[in-house]
């Protein structure tokens, strides 16, 4: 298990508020709709003061436009169990990496027809490679990119040339 | 934090959202009217990831401004002489050869820049830097790519690139100037020495220039006041663009 893997698992299981996070489980990332946010490294900490609690998040990209829906369901998440006083923090350090999503996430993100980032070939400067990304579809490496940037900022888009289907890549970050 | 050090650290916030403000405006400005659709796409992506630099630098100016303003205060309710950016971020798009030269120039610059304001004292800058540092790798990697492409490709299009370097190179030289404003911030370790990259950004530029077999200018002339509110034309028709749906609608939520 990679080691920020180890560290988020730890930080959850040692919680005090172990049923919240299993609880926000539930929201989705609006534009991957397989994923929660916790299988996207999404959300960093929940605490709780008293009757309060802190729920905080951090965008994948500067730009990311999911985060005000991101905000608005997980206040609806925990509103529609109960709970009232509620604050979503951003936070923007540490900048977020690809190395946060679950491993639960990543088999997820494949049987959604993403290729997760270890399933790229090695690059030199540790980019998006060219080609040989593991296709979710058939399972063939005889891919290429077709763009560095795709339907989202996380994504890059390929082609199988054994199965012929293109392919979103979730970029190394 | 002292008062001047604050104003200061303010201002510095604006300039670099607006900045990214003004260039993410201009290059979404090529949706829908990109070559072929993933090139739309590969716009739009680095389009907003600008715009999400530009708010974290609005909402942080607008929390050390503690005065009631929002980041959208400052994107929407200021005018071109109140805008601060470089002249080379409200250039118009032109063609596509014109937007990426100067793609390239602008990712070299902040490639350079953003590891050093990773080092700011100043948590949030800092902070946002780190965020941008790796968005940038990827917009370089296409702006370089596309610059070899049409440098080294056809006639034409190595005629209209080289057309582009020419024209955008008089609007480089600003990016490497500093007032005293952004002197005092890079003495008190906030922001950054920016006059001190200016060699190695120009390394990094003829040697991607020479590999496109496109001549580097010779410095025979520069322009230079967007960051003290003098602009070319086209800030004023961007602003109206990105403007008038904010101020026609005040209030306005969906």
């Amino acid at each position: 298990m990679p080691e920020e893997q180890y560290h988020r698992l730890q930080q959850r299981d040692t919680s005090e508020v172990k049923e919240l996070w299993d609880l926000l489980d539930e929201v989705k990332d609006p534009e991957i709709p397989a994923l929660s946010i916790w299988d996207l490294g999404i959300l960093r900490d929940i605490e709780r003061q008293g009757e309060h609690i802190i729920v905080t998040i951090t965008p994948t990209y500067s730009g990311c436009p999911a985060m005000d829906t991101i905000t608005e369901d997980v206040k609806a998440a925990l509103n529609a169990k109960g709970y009232e006083s509620i604050e979503v923090k951003m936070q923007l350090s540490p900048a977020w990496s690809s190395e946060w999503m679950s491993l639960e996430g990543r088999r997820k993100l494949r049987n959604y027809g993403v290729a997760p980032p270890e399933d790229a070939a090695d690059s030199e400067d540790g980019l998006t490679p060219d080609a040989h990304t593991l296709c979710p579809h058939c399972g063939s490496r005889d891919t290429r990119l077709i763009s560095e940037f795709g339907s989202t900022a996380c994504k890059a888009l390929f082609q199988c040339q054994a199965c012929k289907e293109t392919f979103d890549y979730f970029k190394k970050i | 934090m002292s008062d001047t050090i604050k104003d200061a650290t303010l201002e510095y916030a604006v300039r670099l959202g607006d900045d990214a403000n003004v260039l993410g405006h201009r290059i979404s400005e090529w949706v829908s009217r990109g070559p072929f659709l993933e090139e739309d796409i590969a716009y739009a992506n680095v389009a907003l990831d600008y715009i999400g630099r530009a708010r974290m630098f609005y909402g942080y100016a607008a929390e050390l401004a503690n005065d009631g303003r929002t980041e959208d205060d400052f994107a929407y309710m200021r005018d071109d002489r109140q805008y601060q950016n470089l002249l080379l971020m409200e250039l118009p798009r032109e063609d596509f050869a014109y937007s990426q030269v100067r793609q390239l120039f602008i990712d070299i610059y902040y490639g350079l820049m953003l590891p050093e304001l990773v080092k700011s004292k100043d948590d949030t800058l800092a902070a946002i830097a780190a965020k941008a540092i790796k968005e940038t790798r990827y917009h370089l990697r296409r702006s370089r790519d596309w610059v070899l492409r049409l440098g080294d490709g056809t006639e034409e299009s190595h005629r209209r690139t080289q057309r582009a370097v020419d024209s955008l190179w008089g609007y480089t030289h600003e990016m490497f100037e500093m007032d005293d404003t952004e002197q005092r911030l890079a003495d008190s370790g906030i922001g950054v020495d920016i006059t001190k990259l200016r060699d190695e950004w120009h390394r990094q530029v003829s040697a991607i220039l020479a590999e496109a077999t496109l001549n580097l200018p010779e410095d025979g002339w520069a322009v230079r006041g967007g960051r003290i509110g003098y602009h070319t034309e086209n800030l004023g028709h961007l602003l109206t663009e990105m403007q008038f749906v904010h101020r026609s609608y005040p209030g306005c939520q969906w």
